[in-house]
């Protein structure tokens, strides 16, 4: 209601601002980016990894996007398909956002910044200016970016013929040049794979020939795909006999499954490691899902669970002094017996963990239940626990599981256990969505009180949400304890907690193939470009607010979940507010 | 049904001892449980009488010292609360900020030798710029992050606080590093003076008095100023408030400032007496300020000065009193453990805090 109040004043007053005036936005915005990612160390850092060797480095590509995109923005949301009228705005928008960064360099010339801003070094203001020096440098920089930004434009304003196949070519050169080394390993096996592999890539990265084969093929494929093949298939799928009879995505899932399986069988014991850990927190998510995307509990202290299944494991299982076998009758158990009592222990805590905060709501749940994971923290750090769980030194050797003679020591093999688990997990989680339990949650979700007039059991309920998403986490905590053999209470940071939260925010909350997306994006993709470790937190941090103000329905949204961020929206009682805003405005 | 009611009643009438549930139980358990460590504890430590008067002196000061601290970034809290019902989770990182600005000021007065030379005028330089960073970063994650959420119920806006917290960290980290930076020590900070017999450090009486000037200036500004009174206006009922034509937007772009100064002072306050800082720095006493505000009762000011020094005196004399006297090895790494339970004691048991009910009426 008070969105339809406010939206067309907002729209006037936009349409009455100048082209230009939005162009110099624009070019602020992007040249701020500009500077940020330079100040704060992520453009030094990317600049060293090569997309052409001796040509493009991934930090220049940065920079091309970022020109590239405030020509696009500029051009974006106009009606007319005219490239004149907008030439002069974007070259003015490209201009401002590299004449921002030319700003920094000159800065940097005649002061010295690297005392205070660490990631400045004259190494990046080099690679900023082209090895140039001042005058001409920073000149180059807002000439040049000017030119992209109009380039942009032009690039937005072609037909979607032209620009979808430059654009999937781009990609795809970009994609092949980034992640060279797993693509390299994966193209060691065969003599004629490796062969096209040596025609494309020297040991540090694509060759200028490689990278316009790999455009030129992508172009061609996605022209082919559009105008030739991509009808003709869907017809095909459409007629075949598993579709009709309605097993299409039962044979989506199997093929999926069957990727999954096989990807780290070709592509080497490095990946396997990444999709492992991928899994992982593939479990947490579910698990995090059941309290924040059903039930509506944000819970922070949601590392307290991993924490407690992967010591339970430890202490089971491990051939140290720490462990219960060591000193008391009990005996030294196998992994596969240890594995459900650690998951029985993560329910139980999750239980008690869920008791104290029952009353509690919304915010402060989730400054109570961080609270209370911290309070796990200290005291599994402190010295007093430490004749019990090893204090800051850990609990180490814990042995791997073994299934009869073999021992699943290898990264892909704990992979496929964590696989079998996720494929268990996911269907439990899928049950429970659909089940009078799930309707609870969400049910209390919505609106508490409402629930309870309703008849739910709200004790019940939200004790079976903090214990069954306990158990997620629990697994997930006993795979991690046998994947590094040895825990220390510094693995288990309230990071981990936010950590699961943004994968399950950015893929969409109450949804389980999100949680995959999210995993896959803010786990798997710093772990692959191993530079961006540092800066994952960061990412996390932004994606935590961007998605909120952009798409707060996640990345692969459950339908019927939108509800929750989105309807909230249209609060009745909050209106006088919006009027008096716009009443108040400038 | 019946469990439901009971447990919703946090303080169950024994009179129906039929509805007294498990999770009643547990909850009893844990209040005696706090108890018996409590008293236990301080019987524990006064029959083993190892700290003498002296040191329990010392205590009480550096608790009042960090509770002063705490204080101030509890203030940002409780009046952003009060605006806007939101947790500003981003508070502790913002007086982060201003530690971190503070500190390169400093070290660059250190070196120029004004530190010693001027004092006053140093330390006025250092606050200068340490308040304006944070006041600049506090109006900036309000206009950025916080506004496009000012209509929006449910968990988006403290989602995206939680964000902002970790994107100001993480940035910082990158900027400036993610080692721990030592704040310069002048030799006149480290002076005792005497007071009675009774020695304590400069820095402390500074941060003190730093602190109290400050909440005492705020406190005249919410009480006796025209912006004031629309803080406490909106605070009260946001929707009454615009009918009698106060401009919310500038009054909740004012308390950000005003919570974003406070944040300022104490961070500079909180590095001169730790004599440290990294990015990270913020979060801890973030949350444990967040704490105290909830125990003076969110949305009121003198409850959020109260809570803080109550929870800095608590955490600072806490692990001595209550912790050794239960024969704890080392009760100085659970300090933080102190505070994150009486943080957790209050938000169960009495989230409206000890000054009044009058928010927690509305939260409901």
């Amino acid at each position: 209601m008070s969105q339809t109040t406010i939206r067309p004043v907002r729209r006037a007053r936009r349409q009455e601002r100048s082209i230009f005036a939005r162009a110099l936005d624009i070019g602020l915005i992007f040249g701020v980016v500009a500077v940020y990612i330079t100040v704060v160390g992520i453009l030094p850092l990317i600049n060293g990894r090569w997309i052409v060797v001796g040509v493009l480095s991934l930090g220049h590509a940065a920079l091309i996007a970022l020109g590239l995109g405030a020509g696009a923005a500029v051009a974006a949301r106009r009606k007319s398909s005219k490239f004149w009228p907008l030439a002069l705005p974007s070259l003015l928008a490209g201009a401002v956002a590299g004449g921002l960064l030319a700003l920094l360099m000159l800065a940097m010339q005649f002061v010295n910044l690297r005392p205070i801003f660490i990631a400045l070094s004259p190494a990046v203001q080099k690679a900023l200016t082209f090895g140039l020096g001042v005058p001409a440098g920073p000149a180059v920089l807002v000439v040049a970016s000017a030119m992209l930004a109009a380039l942009g434009a032009a690039l937005a304003l072609a037909p979607a013929g032209m620009r979808k196949p430059v654009f999937v070519g781009l990609a795809l050169a970009t994609i092949f040049g980034v992640f060279q080394e797993l693509i390299q390993i994966m193209m060691q096996f065969g003599p004629l794979i490796g062969e096209v592999r040596d025609a494309i890539y020297t040991w540090e990265g694509l060759t200028p020939a490689g990278a316009l084969a790999i455009f030129v093929i992508g172009c061609g494929g996605a022209l082919l795909w559009t105008s030739m093949l991509r009808a003709p298939f869907h017809d095909r799928l459409a007629r075949s006999a598993l579709v009709r009879r309605g097993y299409g995505n039962a044979v989506k899932a199997v093929l999926f499954v069957l990727l999954l399986v096989l990807i780290p069988v070709v592509a080497g014991s490095y990946i396997g490691q990444v999709m492992l850990l991928v899994g992982l927190y593939i479990l947490m998510g579910m698990g995090l899902n059941l309290e924040v995307g059903l039930a509506g509990l944000l819970d922070l202290g949601f590392v307290a669970f991993f924490a407690v299944g992967a010591y339970a494991t430890a202490l089971l299982t491990a051939d140290s002094p720490h462990a219960l076998a060591s000193y008391t009758a009990l005996p030294s158990l196998s992994y596969w017996v240890a594995m459900p009592i650690a998951v029985a222990c993560s329910v139980i805590v999750g239980v008690l963990f869920g008791i104290p905060v029952l009353g509690v709501r919304g915010d402060y749940l989730a400054v109570a239940t961080m609270g209370l994971g911290e309070i796990v923290r200290v005291i599994v750090q402190s010295d007093m626990a430490a004749p019990l769980l090893g204090g800051a030194q850990g609990i180490l050797q814990i042995p791997k599981p073994r299934i009869g003679g073999l021992e699943l020591a290898d990264p892909v093999e704990l992979f496929y256990l964590t696989l079998a688990a996720s494929a268990v997990a996911a269907y439990f989680a899928w049950r429970l969505e659909n089940s009078r339990l799930g309707r609870a949650w969400m049910a209390i979700r919505d609106d508490e009180d409402v629930a309870q007039a309703l008849g739910i059991n709200l004790v019940q309920v939200k004790l079976l949400a903090y214990g069954l998403g306990a158990a997620f986490a629990g697994l997930a905590g006993s795979i991690f304890a046998v994947m590094l053999t040895s825990i220390y209470p510094s693995s288990f940071q309230l990071l981990i907690s936010i950590n699961v939260l943004a994968l399950i925010i950015v893929g969409g909350m109450g949804s389980l193939p999100g949680v995959v997306v999210g995993a896959v994006a803010l786990v798997g993709l710093p772990e692959l470009l191993r530079e961006f470790g540092e800066f994952r937190y960061l990412f996390y941090g932004a994606a935590l607010i961007i998605m909120m103000r952009i798409k707060p329905e996640g990345l692969w949204p459950s339908a019927t979940r939108r509800r929750e961020l989105r309807a909230a929206v249209e609060g009745a009682p909050d209106e006088p507010r919006e009027i008096a805003a716009q009443a108040a405005g400038p | 049904m019946s469990e439901v009611a009971a447990s919703r009643a946090w303080l169950p009438k024994l009179t129906s001892l039929s509805r007294f549930t498990f999770v009643d139980v547990v909850l009893w358990g844990l209040r005696l449980g706090v108890v018996v460590i409590v008293v236990g504890g301080t019987v524990g430590t006064l029959i083993k009488g190892r700290y003498g008067a002296a040191q329990w002196l010392d205590f009480l000061v550096f608790g009042v010292t960090i509770g002063s601290v705490y204080s101030l970034v509890a203030l940002g809290y409780t009046m952003v609360y009060g605006v806007l019902r939101l947790i500003n989770f981003a508070h502790g990182d913002i007086m982060m900020t201003g530690a971190f600005s503070g500190y390169f000021v400093a070290s660059h007065f250190a070196e120029t030798g004004l530190l010693d030379r001027n004092p006053a005028l140093a330390m006025l330089g250092i606050l200068v710029v340490a308040v304006t960073t944070s006041t600049a970063i506090a109006l900036l994650t309000e206009r950025l992050a916080y506004r496009p959420f000012r209509h929006v119920r449910g968990l988006a806006p403290l989602i995206c606080a939680i964000g902002v917290s970790f994107f100001l960290e993480q940035t910082f980290r990158g900027a400036f590093g993610s080692g721990i930076r030592a704040y310069p020590d002048p030799k006149w900070q480290k002076q005792a003076i005497s007071i009675h017999g009774y020695s304590v450090p400069l820095v402390q009486v500074l941060v003190v008095i730093t602190a109290l000037v400050s909440m005492s200036i705020l406190y005249f500004i919410v009480q006796r100023t025209r912006m004031g009174t629309a803080m406490r206006a909106v605070s009260e009922d946001a929707d009454a408030a615009v009918l009698m034509g106060i401009d919310v937007n500038r009054v909740v772009v004012f308390t950000f400032a005003l919570g974003g100064a406070m944040a300022g002072i104490a961070g500079v306050c909180y590095a001169f007496v730790f004599k440290q800082v990294y990015f990270f720095m913020g979060f801890t006493p973030g949350i444990k300020a967040f704490g105290a505000a909830v125990l003076g009762g969110i949305g009121s000011v003198p409850g959020a000065m109260l809570g803080g020094l109550f929870l800095g005196i608590v955490e600072s004399i806490g692990p001595a009193l209550f912790l050794d006297g239960i024969g704890i090895p080392a009760p100085y790494q659970l300090r933080d453990l102190i505070a994150f339970t009486l943080l957790i004691m209050v938000l169960i048991f009495r989230p409206y805090g000890i000054m009044g009910e009058r928010m927690a009426k509305k939260r409901a």
